[in-house]
């Protein structure tokens, strides 16, 4: 399939999906749907419930707290994590600063995909790890 | 505008009720669009029921009626039921050709039928032609010569074949080529997908077929499960039953790696995900995998297109999102995605759910491309609460597109309260403006769907969710207690209008 062969090709390069082999990276490209965003639209809104977890493609996103820019998101990172692992509302907008094309797992089904493939678990939460520590960087 | 289909004939009809000029083209030689001719085993999956205790003339009856178009005069709505003939309440697909047929005529829709659209560029608008569609004419090459527009609008269906660059696979018939159902009679059949199209053909040819196998990567989903339109709709869950039941139907998530021809039938090379192979002979080989959006040359004008039906990306209003001043209705509007608030996609793949899609892009069209202004309804404060609680109870709008379309009211401090209609959800969150509230029914996929309250006070928006009920009845005394002082907060400053 060839959009789909290309969604695995791109996500082969993607860290948290190191580990996976190849039929395991064309479940995750049928299992996610893919969607498109035009520049300067929000994919995740502050304080509004029913998110999902994302990762992009291809494009760049701001995080957006109360109208300030934090920082930018590119191809590889992803978003959204935290209010589906939580089960609460994002803290911070997500806004296409180019046109962004990304992966989508809706919240309802991150915990059994990440259960099922305990190698991209392992490298999200090394992620998170990373995240934290800049915060923590930040703070002090 | 392109096409025939629903969604064109709405656009078209509600268009010219708001006074805006414009052509229809089509290839068809008449209207309904891809019921024509499908479904293949010529019923529909949406229902519309006959008997509900309310009028079939009321806004209200739309809720139950999926199948027919909308229109403001009573004479011309609910076309469906008073034409089936009352064996189900899903239509046969030549009553549904019929319903189109007759709401096209009766409403006076013109469609130059016969009118192939060939190709697309793009001129500098005249001087003084009002610089719509970025500044740009679109003109469109087509067999009956050219036509030339500021806005141009597709609605030309999500059904021309796709089949996966799977080796062997072009050779196999589509879900498009079925044959007559007896020339199956005995045969091994193997069909390659696992959605409705591949379970329709599964379940018409029960009776027919010898064995059946239905194999796709991903795990076979049913709506009754997700409680929305995805997955496989119950009217073709029983291949499915008889596969659980070991009923001879066999159902397999793998890929498809090789259809390799063998004398008259085939043999068919298939791997899971543990990288198990596993060949199997079938005398016919179906492919049931889908449908793309057949946009033409569109994409070189810079339409981005997503996904394996490669809709195009769309605006909260069914723009292109990457080429303005090209729009889409009909089921191609399932990419503007909206909110997907807990991975729910909107219903605008689906005729109940486009046919408003329409209706609010008719308007917004002839008011920001025509100069059309439509007036809003001017609203009592007393009156607003018991007002809203009856559209997310009985509003089809709200009903059939959840998370998506929105009945808005401003609350404006110098205009008073304002009823500005339905409304992309997605737009009101994002656009910004003055003080409103925004109520939507939603659905978690879980239990049953229930009311939803945005409140927009000082540019920012807070959600306000309420409890489901078990008989889908948000009128009562809580309901009201609740929305009250919810609103509270906004309403002080728009009750009192200048």
């Amino acid at each position: 399939m060839a959009v789909r062969d290309d969604i695995v090709n791109t996500i082969a390069a993607f860290s948290l999906f190191a580990d996976l082999t190849g039929p395991q990276l064309e479940e995750v490209a049928h299992l996610f749907d893919e969607s498109f965003f035009g520049q300067g639209e929000r994919i995740l809104r502050q304080g509004v419930s029913g998110s999902g977890f994302y990762i992009i493609l291809e494009g760049t996103a701001a995080i957006r707290v109360d109208n300030v820019d934090r920082s930018t998101l590119k191809a590889g990172d992803y978003f959204g994590e935290i209010s589906c692992l939580l089960g609460e509302v994002p803290v911070a907008d997500i806004v296409a600063e180019t046109p962004l094309r990304c992966l989508v797992l809706p919240a309802a089904q991150l915990e059994g995909f990440l259960t099922a493939h305990p190698r991209v678990m392992y490298r999200l939460l090394q992620g998170e790890a990373r995240k934290l520590k800049n915060t923590t960087k930040w703070l002090s | 505008m392109v096409g025939s289909g629903p969604g064109g004939l709405q656009l078209s009809y509600s268009l010219s009720r708001l006074g805006v000029d414009h052509a229809v083209l089509s290839d068809d030689p008449a209207p309904g669009g891809m019921f024509r001719r499908w479904p293949v085993f010529q019923r529909m999956l949406s229902w519309t029921k006959p008997f509900t205790g309310i009028a079939r003339t009321s806004r209200a009856y739309e809720r139950y009626d999926w199948n027919s178009l909308l229109a403001d005069e009573e004479l011309h709505r609910a076309v469906m039921p008073a034409l089936m003939d009352g064996t189900s309440y899903f239509p046969s697909r030549p009553e549904m050709q019929k319903g189109l047929e007759t709401f096209a005529e009766r409403t006076g829709i013109r469609v130059r039928h016969g009118c192939r659209w060939e190709s697309t560029t793009v001129i500098p608008s005249p001087a003084g032609a009002g610089g719509q569609g970025g500044g740009d004419d679109f003109v469109l090459a087509t067999s009956d010569g050219e036509y030339r527009a500021p806005v141009v609008v597709f609605a030309v269906g999500v059904a021309q074949p796709f089949r996966p660059p799977t080796p062997g696979l072009e050779q196999v018939p589509h879900y498009g080529d079925f044959r007559p159902v007896e020339t199956y009679k005995d045969r091994r059949v193997f069909i390659v997908g696992k959605q409705n199209s591949g379970f329709e053909i599964a379940t018409g040819l029960l009776p027919w077929a010898r064995q059946l196998i239905l194999a796709s990567p991903s795990p076979t989903k049913l709506s009754v499960n997700t409680r929305t339109l995805v997955g496989v709709r119950a009217r073709y869950v029983q291949p499915y039953e008889d596969a659980a039941l070991a009923g001879g139907v066999i159902i397999l998530d793998t890929t498809i790696e090789e259809v390799i021809k063998d004398g008259a039938g085939y043999r068919v090379r298939t791997r899971d995900t543990a990288g198990r192979e596993l060949t199997m002979p079938a005398d016919d080989v179906i492919a049931a995998t889908g449908f793309v959006t057949p946009l033409r040359d569109l994409p070189a004008l810079g339409v981005a297109t997503f996904g394996q039906s490669r809709l195009p990306a769309q605006t909260p209003f069914w723009e292109s999102a990457t080429r303005p001043g090209i729009f889409f209705a009909g089921t191609i509007t399932q990419g503007a995605g909206g909110l997907k608030k807990h991975g729910i996609p909107s219903n605008s793949g689906a005729v109940q759910g486009y046919r408003y899609n329409a209706r609010v892009l008719a308007r917004h069209l002839a008011e920001t491309k025509f100069g059309v202004a439509a007036s809003r309804e001017r609203l009592d404060a007393a009156a607003l609460v018991p007002y809203l609680l009856d559209q997310v109870s009985n509003g089809p709008e709200l009903w059939h597109q959840r998370s998506y379309l929105a009945r808005v009211i401003n609350l404006d401090r110098d205009n008073g309260i304002t009823n500005e209609g339905i409304v992309p959800l997605q737009y009101f969150l994002d656009s910004g403006g003055g003080d409103a509230v925004a109520a939507t029914l939603e659905s978690n996929g879980q239990g049953n769907p229930y009311p939803v309250v945005y409140i927009r006070k000082d540019g920012s928006v807070t959600e306000h969710a309420m409890a489901p009920d078990p008989l889908l009845d948000f009128t009562g005394r809580d309901y009201q207690d609740e929305l009250r002082k919810v609103l509270e907060t906004v309403l002080s400053g728009a009750a009192s209008p200048a």
